[in-house]
């Protein structure tokens, strides 16, 4: 079985699979990668996807966004050097599953949340759309960014077929085949032990996604209290106004201070949008990154559980025979693509978090200077008329 | 012993033998001198240039406050604060001042001394004591009277108190106010042969009177009426910002201290990360930091919310001015009134027409008139008491513009001077909001430098 793929016996309408590039998760190449990543994108980047232009269809059935997908690529992989295809949510869920079958040793990146209770979100809003835009790009960045994944053939049709509806048909009738080989074990097995490494994945993960879900909640919570702070400058403000309707000397700084807390008022309900835009969507994307990643985990657990089992059962029937069966063989191999593949995954995966949460809380911390810069300014621009005043005087 | 055997000399201060300079200037001053921080202290610069002769001789200060149990006229065991007050006198040649006077006096007697101004200078917008009890306070701070940041706050107000009336250009000169600085023990029988009745009088009987006023003026004076007004809108509208403001303070608190908790997460996540750790770390103090430093902050706006506080109790004593003009100015309505009755009545019996129906016209009718010698002794008291009449009216006219003009200046300094320190207040209150933002922009640089070494 070809390395980390198995997709193998996939018929594939582009033709070929992506032969050669079969390894470029090992760990010499992530490093490149990593140090690439610091460079100019445009320098050693063959793929660019980007997700935009949303629209809303209604149709007699159903009403739905579709988003405008843009490919440029000068790999050999794509006939055309730009594609432009429109997708919807389902669309993109349909690929992640897809990924899911035909890559599972890989850590598929998540989707964001398929659906939200009815009524409580509105779907359509400028805002939801712009959060879910955000989401499916990250989505597509991720994968595009994947040494692997960006070479699936799903992910090619899906960036460019003009009819998805019509390949999603025609794959149908191979999905049961190729999800045979992949199928995960149910029960039965139990794993002797889980090899430390991935043990401490395991453990960090659970931990990681403690943690975020504790800075979630952190988040939504200061955004709450914000929130309701912001509504009580606004009632505040405007007492100065209704004072300095009574007073004669008194009146401009009054109706200074009035609108310095208008403009405070401003700059902090733009600090809770920006946290509720851009922070805390981030932040869940990675609470369901460490669910995939759990998920992948559990999928390793249950290839070594089974190579383990066959193990077992040959050292029982034959014990004086030193020749392992075929099958187990191929089994112990499957085990270690799988290691190696999600060794590499988890790595890449560990950079790119640390990145990201890099650019995050840079970005909170940013958002949060920008804000003190402003009421700052608020406020220092009405000293000087008070104390011109009084001097005048 | 009706009255205590006193110095003559010392019966008065020191007061000004010349006009002040600025009838309030010197609050200003010795505010910055002694209040230590408690009020802006850029203020005292242009003031302190001022002629002040009583400030610079007489130092005042409420220096301490201390807890104390004992019994009251019940016998019953309280307990309440009592705070010291400190007068010096300054030497000329080298500002040194030497302490004069300290005693104990606890909050009822700063009321005692309160009341009396009010009675004796009615025409004076007296300055307003600090609240008895915590109020408009958000819900980190305790209303409890026993407090010792309330004490602390309260004896800053007392002190105030004290300082306002010592640069009032009347009121620092009355002697009282002089014996409360000066004379513990003078004190019971002070309270009990001079205010004591006054205050008895007072409160019964004008109190009442003063209230009921209101409805039976038929000439108020316009601008009072107007002050009346303005003082009740003043009244309103900083009660409305004092509520909001402790709101405003309440969401504040809750928003840093919600920060506080990256604190603990950030610390516990870089447990478990490698290259992130360190950066998580520290980041997480810098969040310890900030979550802490809004209690400063809130602490330092308490006191901008006590000199709002200061101006909502100023303009119940505006309106108390108002209140007496009124008062005044009804008597003088009422005296008039009896006056021009007596007049008709007196030329009634001259007359002897009757122009409007009347129970002495019913009688004059049925049993005829009475005799002339009866009717020249009627007309002759009232004569007399026409005449006492219009003394009396001539010199509650006099009297009533003589308040007037007393009242209306006082009300002048009292604006200058409501001018003049919430300027200042707002001023402090931006220098305030200025200093929280350069805290906050410090905060999250700080941290901003640890999450980029993530």
């Amino acid at each position: 079985m070809g390395r980390s793929f198995g997709d193998k016996d996939l018929i594939l309408p582009n033709g070929g699979t992506p032969v050669g590039t079969s390894s470029p998760a090992s760990s010499s190449s992530l490093l490149n990668r990593l140090q690439l990543d610091d460079d100019i994108d445009g320098e050693t980047r063959d793929l660019f996807v980007t997700v935009d232009d949303p629209k809303k269809h209604v149709c007699t059935m159903e009403t739905y966004i579709t988003y405008r997908i843009t490919t440029k690529s000068t790999r050999v992989e794509f006939d055309l050097p730009e594609y432009s295809v429109r997708r919807r949510y389902q669309d993109f869920d349909w690929l992640r599953n897809k990924l899911e079958e035909s890559q599972p040793t890989h850590l598929i990146p998540p989707l964001p949340e398929k659906f939200v209770v009815k009524g409580v979100v509105d779907r359509f809003s400028e805002e939801f759309v712009e959060t879910r835009r955000k989401a499916l790009d990250k989505f597509l960045k991720r994968i595009t960014d994947h040494p692997v994944l960006s070479f699936n053939e799903h992910f090619n049709v899906f960036l460019t077929a003009k009819d998805l509806n019509a390949y999603k048909k025609q794959g149908m009738a191979l999905l049961t085949r190729v999800g045979e080989s992949v199928k995960h074990v149910t029960g039965g097995y139990k794993l002797r032990t889980r090899p430390l490494e991935f043990a401490a994945i395991g453990e960090y993960l659970d931990m990681f996604a403690l943690k975020l879900g504790t800075i979630d909640r952190i988040a939504q919570r200061i955004i709450k209290e914000e929130i309701e702070y912001l509504v009580e400058l606004r009632e505040y403000g405007p007492v100065y106004s209704t004072w300095s309707a009574l007073e004669g000397e008194l009146a401009e700084p009054l109706e200074g201070v009035s609108g310095c807390i208008g403009n405070c008022s401003t700059a902090l309900e733009e600090l809770t949008d920006d946290m509720t835009e851009d922070f805390l969507p981030v932040l869940r994307e990675y609470i369901l990154y460490s669910d995939s990643m759990k998920s992948v985990l559990k999928k390793r657990d249950q290839v070594q559980a089974e190579y383990e089992a066959k193990l077992e059962a040959v050292a029982l029937r034959k014990e004086d025979r030193p020749k392992v069966p075929a099958d187990v063989e191929k089994c112990q191999d499957r085990m270690e693509c799988f290691n190696a593949d999600l060794k590499a995954d988890m790595e890449r995966w560990q950079n790119n978090k640390r990145q990201d949460f890099r650019q995050l809380l840079m970005g909170m911390a940013d958002k949060n200077i920008q804000y003190y810069e402003k009421c700052l300014t608020a406020w220092e621009s009405i000293i000087p008329l008070l104390q011109e005043k009084q001097e005048a005087k | 012993m009706e009255q205590a055997p006193l110095d003559p000399e010392r019966q008065l201060p020191p007061a000004p033998l010349e006009p002040l300079g600025r009838s309030d200037a010197g609050l200003e001053a010795t505010g910055g001198e002694e209040a230590e921080g408690s009020r802006d202290a850029g203020s005292g610069v242009d003031t302190m240039t001022e002629n002040n002769f009583w400030l610079k001789k007489i130092e005042i200060s409420v220096s301490e406050a201390e807890k104390r149990t004992g019994r009251n006229a019940m016998n019953m065991q309280e307990t309440y604060t009592a705070y010291l007050v400190e007068t010096r006198s300054v030497e000329h040649a080298d500002g040194q001042s030497v302490l004069t006077d300290s005693l104990w006096r606890r909050y009822s007697e700063f009321e005692l001394l309160r009341n009396y101004l009010l009675v004796y200078y009615p025409h004076i917008v007296v300055p307003p004591l600090p609240e008895k009890r915590a109020e408009f306070v958000w819900h980190k701070l305790s209303a409890d009277n026993m407090d010792p940041d309330f004490v602390e706050r309260r004896r800053i107000g007392l002190e105030n108190f004290l300082l306002r009336i010592a640069s009032h250009p009347i009121l620092c000169r009355d002697k009282i106010f002089y014996l409360f600085l000066t004379q513990a023990i003078l004190t019971e029988i002070l309270w009990s042969s001079q205010i004591g009745p006054t205050e008895f009088y007072y409160s019964a009987d004008s109190r009442l009177k003063a209230l009921n006023a209101t409805f039976r003026v038929k000439n108020p004076d316009k601008r009072f009426t107007e002050l009346k007004h303005y003082s009740d809108e003043l009244q309103s509208v900083i009660s409305h910002l004092l509520r909001v403001r402790a709101r405003v303070a309440d969401r504040l608190y809750g928003v840093y201290k919600v920060h506080g908790n990256y604190g603990r997460v950030f610390s516990e996540w870089s447990a478990i990360e490698k290259e992130m750790g360190d950066g998580l770390q520290s980041a997480g103090h810098h969040m310890d930091v900030y979550a802490s430093s809004i209690d400063d902050i809130l602490e330092d706006e308490e006191h901008y919310a006590d000199q709002l506080k200061e101006y909502l109790f100023y303009a119940e004593a505006l309106r108390a001015v108002c209140r007496k003009h009124e008062l005044m100015q009804y008597d003088l309505e009422m005296a008039a009134q009896d006056l021009a009755s007596k007049k008709q009545q007196c030329e009634e019996l001259a007359t002897g027409t009757v122009r409007t129906f009347s129970l002495k016209g019913m009688t004059t009718k049925l049993f005829g008139q009475e005799a002339p010698e009866q009717r020249e002794a009627r007309i002759k008291v009232l004569e007399e008491q026409i005449n006492e009449g219009e003394q009396q009216l001539k010199s509650k006219n006099l009297e009533g513009r003589e308040f007037v003009k007393n009242a209306w200046a006082d009300i002048e300094r009292f604006k200058e001077q409501k001018n003049r320190d919430l300027k200042e207040a707002l001023i402090s209150y931006a220098v305030m909001q200025i200093s929280m933002c350069k805290k906050g922009i410090q905060v999250w640089t700080n941290a901003k430098e640890c999450f980029s070494k993530m």
